[in-house]
């Protein structure tokens, strides 16, 4: 069952430089399964995470056939519809939690404000709703994570409480900008995991970003390769190891490994022909 | 003209001047978006023009009295802003004013910025016991209240535009040490700055050529926005009569000297009164297009 | 057996912060041969780069020594020190100067050391890190990520040290682009002779450069390993262990 169905999206910006096309022509549709878009910078992919929430700004445009969320278009809708389904039917996870969380107001604080705003519940119900969420992803002392502010934490920790904030209201679809690759390794592992649990749990679609090919062929059921606002490639995950585009393949081999050779890693070639502007 | 904008354009310069001037022109074009922006600028530039030109814009000497014609309406024949109570043609004395404006404006902008981002940046840069010495002086001048400095300064010098503009530069630059010192923090914890120090800059190149250009842009924005405080202030004194004196065409004592007739000849005291008005907008939305075009957008990824 | 050019001395480094110490490194001891690769590894918080830091001045020195050449290191390190030892850093949009040209920001360590021949010499660095000449006036917002990260490569052989410190030099990159980076990094290091010491979080990025890691945690040294014993996973402690897996865990197939 489709829950997430994009056709032919464009984003392009108009810069006093002339006009540049960061998405070009992306499709693809997702059911509640894990989608995870691989590329280096440039490539769109975050771009693309944010049109779907119509999160792009002038001077950015988008332009799509359609993308249609659970049957509706969400390019019809009006900002307020839109304003209702973000956070509520579709969350975003994104990559800092020092960014992301507002440094000046406690945990607890962040956690209960929509709560108690949109769904108008008392303060002692939003407090154990919040404490649940905090449970939920694994956080041994919720109360004490309440009440402190986000530069007190770690991390993962960090990371772990936008996660439990974003899933509070129970999306349908989860998007996650590269969620982990501000953390520390061992930690990675960690909050993956309970995101991969908590994914299944409730049944959601989730898109997962990342520039980490690898991380992402673990943890996912299907990638979507892209490069320079297009998809070049789309398989299942586990049949990473045998992509047959050149781009996939230049991307699996150039990660040094532990105890593999010595000499030079093999590069992309980007003077070969889907590597020019007008190739698709 | 192609010629000239594809070498403006060119993604590969060729010399120090070329890079700069090209960013420059980079920066013009993004500039030029904003209208209101582009508003200030004209208004500025109009300032500028006016005061170079006055003697060809004027019909009349700003200190001709003609006191068969005093206070004619707007309008009037050969008078198209009306005159004052001593018969002298009001736009005359607006376009000379204009040149006294600009004299007040331009020391201002060339002595207090300059110091305080002196200060700010040895203070910023140093920290320590230096850091408190500076901070503590700029305290001190900060806490002045920019009339009663003018008064005393009055007091002790006589009264006369020279004085005024040295009073006001002397309350005008702590804001700009602050500025700068708050910018000078930021930048030296930066990796460049680590960079350069690693490669045995002495304190003073770091300064002059590393951190200095990082705080201009906000010192820029701050003057074009102060401008507009430093013409009322001066309007201030010269309708508190320490700054100019009569006969000079200074816009604010035409502002006093015309208080009387506001009623019935309201024009003698409001024309002069808008004229500082537009000035003082223009250089307000000028500091704001500054702002988006000089602000990191061009120095972050 | 050769003399050890950087010689590191039970090194503690101390960092006040919020009214509290934060004792950044803690009695940390290693030693670098002349053209060796010595990697340091660990997550954020391990010291890693505070050693280096604490090796350019940056950092203040709370105990212990360092020495480079068998020398000890004056307090203001000086012109000599930077003629020897030189440093890259992790983000490439905050190690080069906004406002300056490339041309300014190669040039400006030769002026400082009063070398003459700018010109040509700027000229040979671009071609050395493979960028074309045509970028020389170009302003650091007008390249992109790994191409910074060459100028400051660029920058830091301008003086042709011995010692080359490499602060997370890819971790900013992308991955096609850090393999560029670490090749462009390997082979200069050959053509020139220079000693490498190199910090990183990850595993795999240090195996491939360097000689010997030392693993690092909360400050302290872990356990320190040849290339050969990491690539065999005989690791004797167990963070360093969990370190491992959790890199090689990563890898697939």
């Amino acid at each position: 069952m489709t829950l997430l169905a994009v056709d032919d999206l464009h984003v392009t910006f108009d810069t006093e430089a002339g006009r540049v096309e960061a998405v070009r022509g992306v499709s693809f549709s997702l059911g509640r399964e894990r989608l995870g878009i691989v590329g280096e910078s440039g490539s769109g992919k975050t771009l693309t995470g944010r049109s779907i929430l119509r999160l792009i700004r002038p001077p950015g445009h988008v332009r799509a056939k359609s993308i249609t969320f659970d049957g509706t278009d969400l390019l019809r809708l009006s900002e307020r519809e839109m304003r209702a389904l973000r956070g509520q039917r579709i969350a975003m996870v994104m990559q800092d939690p020092k960014y992301s969380l507002n440094p000046v107001l406690r945990i607890g604080a962040q956690l209960t404000e929509g709560l108690r705003q949109r769904d108008r519940l008392s303060a002692s119900d939003a407090t154990t709703k919040a404490i649940a969420a905090l449970e939920a992803v694994q956080i041994r002392d919720p109360a004490r994570v309440m009440e402190a502010y986000p530069h007190e934490l770690s991390g993962g920790m960090g990371q772990r409480v936008m996660i439990a904030m974003m899933l509070i209201p129970n999306p349908d679809l989860l998007i996650a900008d590269e969620p982990t690759s501000a953390l520390d390794v061992t930690v990675q592992a960690e909050v993956l995991t309970i995101l991969d649990d908590l994914v299944r749990e409730r049944g959601m679609g989730l898109i997962f970003i990342s520039h980490d090919l690898r991380l992402v062929g673990r943890f996912c059921d299907r990638v979507l390769v892209m490069y320079k606002g297009r998809i070049v490639e789309e398989l299942a995950a586990k049949d990473l190891m045998q992509a047959r585009h050149p781009y996939t393949r230049g991307l699996l081999n150039c990660l040094p490994r532990i105890g593999g050779a010595r000499g030079p890693l093999p590069g992309l070639d980007r003077t070969a022909d889907w590597a020019q502007e007008g190739a698709l | 003209m192609v010629a000239m904008n594809a070498w403006l354009r060119d993604p590969n310069p060729a010399s120090r001047l070329q890079a700069r001037v090209g960013q420059g022109y980079l920066a013009w074009l993004r500039m030029r978006r904003n209208t209101l922006a582009m508003t200030g600028l004209v208004i500025v530039v109009a300032l500028v023009g006016m005061a170079i030109c006055a003697p060809l814009l004027a019909g009349y000497s700003p200190t001709a009295q003609d006191l068969s014609a005093r206070l004619l309406p707007p309008f009037s024949a050969g008078h198209w802003l009306g005159t004052d109570d001593f018969g002298r043609d009001i736009w005359s004395r607006i376009v000379f004013g204009s040149r006294i404006t600009l004299t007040i404006i331009a020391l201002v902008a060339v002595t207090a910025p300059v110091i305080g981002l002196m200060v700010g940046t040895v203070a910023g840069y140093f920290g320590g016991w230096v850091d408190q010495v500076l901070m503590r002086v700029t305290d001190i001048f900060l806490a002045f209240p920019r009339l009663i400095l003018a008064l005393a300064l009055v007091a002790v010098l006589g009264p006369g535009i020279n004085n005024a503009v040295f009073a006001i530069a002397l309350t005008a630059w702590p804001p700009y040490a602050r500025v700068a010192r708050a910018e000078t923090l930021t930048v030296r914890a930066s990796d460049y700055i680590a960079a350069v120090r690693l490669q045995g800059a002495s304190a003073l190149r770091i300064i002059w050529g590393h951190i200095i250009p990082m705080c201009l842009p906000s010192v820029i924005i701050r003057v074009t926005l102060d401008m507009a405080g430093v013409i009322l202030i001066a309007a201030g004194l010269g309708f508190l009569g320490l700054g100019a004196q009569p006969p000079l065409p200074e816009w604010g004592l035409m502002i006093s000297s015309g208080r009387r007739y506001l009623f019935e000849q309201w024009w003698v005291c409001t024309i002069p009164g808008l004229a500082i008005f537009i000035v003082s907008l223009g250089f307000n939305l000028l500091g704001d297009g500054l702002r988006d075009v000089l602000d990191p957008r061009s120095a972050s990824r | 057996m050769t003399a050890a050019l950087i010689e590191i001395d039970r090194l503690c480094v101390d960092f006040i912060a919020n009214r509290r110490t934060v004792h950044a490194v803690r009695d940390v001891s290693l030693s670098v041969a002349a053209r060796e690769s010595y990697g340091l590894v660990g997550e954020s918080g391990s010291g890693k780069s505070t050693i280096l830091r604490a090796i350019c001045g940056l950092a203040p020195v709370t105990s212990g020594t360092i020495l480079i050449g068998g020398e000890a290191l004056p307090v203001r390190r000086g012109r000599a020190f930077s003629a020897r030892v030189q440093m890259v850093f992790q983000d490439p949009y905050a190690s080069i100067h906004p406002r300056h040209t490339i041309d300014r920001t190669l040039s400006e360590p030769l002026a400082i050391h009063g070398l003459k021949g700018s010109d040509a010499r700027v000229t040979q660095a671009l071609a050395d890190v493979g960028l074309p000449p045509s970028f020389r006036f170009r302003y650091p917002h007008q390249l992109s990520g790994g191409q910074r990260q060459r100028v400051a490569i660029a920058r830091a052989l301008m003086l042709e040290p011995e010692i080359l410190l490499l602060d997370e030099p890819t971790s900013a990159l992308d991955a096609s682009v850090q393999a560029e980076t670490l090749n462009l990094l390997s082979r200069l290091g050959e053509e020139r002779g220079l000693t490498f010491l190199m910090v990183s979080h990850d595993l795999a990025v240090i195996d491939h450069m360097c000689d010997r890691v030392l693993l690092m945690q909360n400050g302290m040294a872990v356990e320190e390993l040849t290339r050969e014993a990491l690539a065999e996973a005989r690791m004797t402690t167990d963070y360093a262990r969990t370190l491992f897996d959790a890199s090689a865990d990563r890898m697939l197939g």
